[in-house]
């Protein structure tokens, strides 16, 4: 009887718990409201005839989006669903931003989604969009696909967004005029969570490297961040297992992490092949950081910060899934096309490129202060998030790290660091 | 006999003036909840649990309604200003933001942050006349003393969209800096002053030829340019000053009206948002979201008095009229 009493106000707690949890978030049923309601407003909208501001149609932009076909990776977890549809949704929104914004001032946007199959020619299917005219595009490719394209004749004479790799290379010595990219680099992200281990006290590290080629990229920014702010790197080793550890784990880190004395466990383990099943095996009790665990980022769904959450909600209500970095970057290239054109009111090549360069170009992107371009290598400049799964921890540039033009640029490759020669 | 007699009617006096004090309502955003604070005591002596999300609050002329943006809740709360009991809803299409009501308190304008309208609603019939398409994430909202115009701000579309209230249609659309939050004409109605929260400035803009005639840019030492963001603003009356928060740089600019010249720099609590004036205009109040208070600032000496503890994130103010 009384276990029964005690289960019925459990309960209760829980609903009220969930309910009060619930209130940051839309739910699936409130965002199927919305939905229906933007329906049943545009049907009666239509009925009542009312005609829409639209100013005669001057510039015509249009915007190339290319993704590409790649094998799929086995699932080592078994909770994230695979995305064949990252930046998709991203550029929808952006392009539907970017008309709002055009129907006042005459500005009219396009775009074309371009998936290029496994069986396809990257390098010939870009050559056929350039002939075409096209001149802006938003690329989803990795490192050695943005190297075929700048190969390719006249390719000076368009702009490419990269919203993917994060090869600090590319934004070095292999860097273009024409290429921005939105995605932070190894050496941003890095430092970005460098600061904040630094401001914990946290300056004993155990880095752990998995066996993929961007994973040991990820670790050399790493060393170069943790040499950049006196961090001790005090073990070092790579992860080469090749069995999936989804049984075994409880047996093998153990022994991987025991050793010699560190703060925090710092992984790069990009394909998420065994970071995850780091925590909670250590043979010290040690948080995990890098790329699992605490984990630096441009996007991640716990932001709601600075109208994030207005951010969140649409593209939830669009996509019916959770906004992925790919997304957001994906978003914020062609904002930033759609922002420039609306200033400079042209969409000549030129022009737009050294806009985007210079220190007048600023976007609102919901990280709390506006983004902008490096001038010397096309990076754009933005806030790191640093969260958890399920909680956003600390933004950085962390307080005290002063620059004397942006704080941001206390993360990444600085100006006079920087190898990048346009 | 008689001093005692006066004592007594003294007596009565003060306390009839402290009731009849001004209160101010403030409402917190992850608490859902609205506090209420006795502006004379300087006190929150009710806090009420509303809708969810609540931002945008205003109050009908005669200060006998609260009206309460419930982002969240996808409508607006109309509640009873003495008791602060629901009265009824307002349908107000989705995520309403911010709010202002026509001079005559028949028509409410409303911003649908999530949802890129105006949304119009007629105050009588409780029913939505009309939806305005604006630009990506309405907020501000300022309108003319006689109710004609109303400049509505799109904070991603950045821009100042100017609507003529008689046939609810966008007549000018005017370009400002970045994250426009909110839109103030000045008390004679030649100046509409929209402040930017990501370019740091505020956009002095004249209704009648459209054109941008001043911007005004913030500097304060020690503080760093990123984390000046305006967003509040509100003149006083007798066209001497102007007052605006810049959130996370954690002070209201007190700007002259006419020169546009900043006069001072006043340290409050942080990332301070909306400001309301009692109706004397001689106290001003700041929500704090951050610090989770509420700055008492003294308009004559141009001092902050006291800060007063709410709940979490507080984020619009109103203060009654009576």
């Amino acid at each position: 009887m009384r276990a029964k009493f005690f289960l019925i106000i459990f309960f209760c707690l829980a609903f009220s718990l969930s309910l009060n949890t619930d209130s940051r978030e839309l739910s699936i049923q409130q965002l199927e409201e919305r939905k229906k309601a933007d329906r049943e407003r545009k049907e009666a909208r239509e009925k009542r005839g009312k005609k829409v501001f639209q100013k005669e149609i001057t510039i015509t932009t249009e915007i190339v989006f290319i993704s590409k076909e790649r094998e799929v990776p086995p699932v080592l977890s078994n909770l994230d669903p695979i995305l064949e549809d990252e930046g998709f949704y991203g550029v929808k929104l952006a392009i539907e931003d970017n008309l709002t914004t055009g129907r006042f001032l005459g500005h009219d946007y396009k775009i074309e989604f371009h998936r290029i199959l496994k069986q396809e020619n990257l390098e010939n299917e870009f050559k056929k969009l350039m002939e075409k005219g096209r001149k802006f595009f938003v690329v989803d490719l990795n490192e050695a696909e943005l190297l075929t394209l700048m190969k390719i004749p006249g390719i000076e004479n368009v702009i490419i967004f990269n919203t993917r790799a994060k090869n600090d290379s590319l934004r070095n010595e292999d860097c273009r005029k024409n290429i921005f990219h939105i995605s932070p680099s190894h050496s941003i992200l890095a430092d970005a969570l460098t600061q904040y281990l630094i401001k914990k006290k946290w300056k004993k590290w155990f880095l752990v490297t998995g066996p993929k080629k961007t994973d040991k990229l990820y670790a050399d920014a790493l060393k170069k961040s943790a040499k950049k702010f006196n961090v001790k790197i005090k073990e070092e080793k790579t992860w080469d297992f090749t069995s999936d550890l989804r049984r075994t784990a409880g047996k093998e880190v153990p022994i991987f992490t025991k050793g010699s004395s560190y703060d925090v466990l710092v992984v790069a383990d990009e394909a998420g092949e065994f970071g995850e099943y780091l925590a909670y095996r250590t043979w010290d009790p040690r948080p995990i950081v890098g790329t699992q665990g605490l984990r630096p980022s441009s996007w991640h769904r716990t932001h709601e910060q600075w109208g994030a959450t207005q951010m969140q909600n649409r593209f939830r209500r669009e996509s019916g899934r959770w906004m992925t970095e790919v997304d957001y970057h994906s978003w914020t290239a062609v904002r930033a096309i759609g922002e420039t054109i609306t200033r400079i009111k042209s969409d000549d090549v030129k022009k737009v490129q050294n806009y985007l360069l210079s220190s007048k170009f600023g976007l609102g992107a919901y990280k709390g202060v506006k983004v902008s371009f490096r001038s010397w290598n096309g990076q754009l400049r933005q806030p790191i998030l640093l969260a958890a799964p399920r909680s956003m921890v600390s933004v950085s540039p962390q307080e005290g790290y002063i620059h004397p033009f942006s704080e941001l640029d206390t993360m990444g490759k600085d100006q006079p660091e920087s190898t990048c020669k346009f | 006999m008689k001093f005692i007699f006066v004592a007594l009617m003294s007596f009565l006096c003060f306390n009839l003036t402290s009731v009849k004090a001004n209160l101010a309502y403030i409402t917190n955003e992850k608490d859902n909840t609205v506090s209420v604070i006795d502006i004379g005591k300087k006190k929150v002596i009710k806090t009420v649990k509303v809708g969810q999300r609540p931002r945008g609050i205003i109050m009908s002329k005669d200060g006998k309604l609260v009206l309460i943006c419930a982002s969240d809740d996808d409508r607006v709360e109309v509640r009873d200003a003495k008791t602060l009991k629901l009265k009824y809803h307002l349908p107000s299409g989705p995520d309403p933001e911010l709010f202002i009501l026509s001079p005559d308190d028949d028509v409410l304008y409303i911003a649908n942050e999530d949802d890129a309208m105006v949304t119009v609603v007629d105050m009588n019939d409780k029913m939505i006349i009309d939806d305005i398409p604006v630009g990506v994430e309405p907020e501000g909202m300022g309108l003319t003393n006689n109710g004609k115009t109303l400049v509505n701000t799109s904070e991603t579309t950045n821009m100042a969209h100017f609507i003529n209230t008689d046939t609810l249609e966008i007549t000018e659309n005017v370009l400002v800096d970045a994250r426009p939050r909110v839109a103030m004409f000045t008390p004679d109605d030649s100046e509409v002053w929209v402040s930017a929260e990501i370019g740091g400035t505020v956009k002095v803009i004249n209704p009648s030829t459209k054109e941008v005639t001043h911007t005004i840019g913030f500097e304060i030492p020690g503080v760093n340019e990123e984390s000046i963001q305006p967003v509040g603003v509100r003149h006083t009356s007798d066209g001497k000053y102007t007052f605006v928060a810049l959130g996370p740089a954690n002070r209201i600019a007190v700007i002259d009206q006419k020169t546009k010249e900043i006069v001072k720099y006043l340290l409050v609590g942080q990332r301070v948002w909306q400001l309301a004036f009692t109706p004397d205009q001689k106290t001003l109040l700041s929500t704090n979201g951050v610090s989770n208070d509420v700055s008492i600032i003294n308009v004559d000496k141009l001092k902050v008095e006291k800060s007063v503890k709410v709940g979490r994130f507080p984020w619009g103010v109103v203060i009654s009229p009576n």
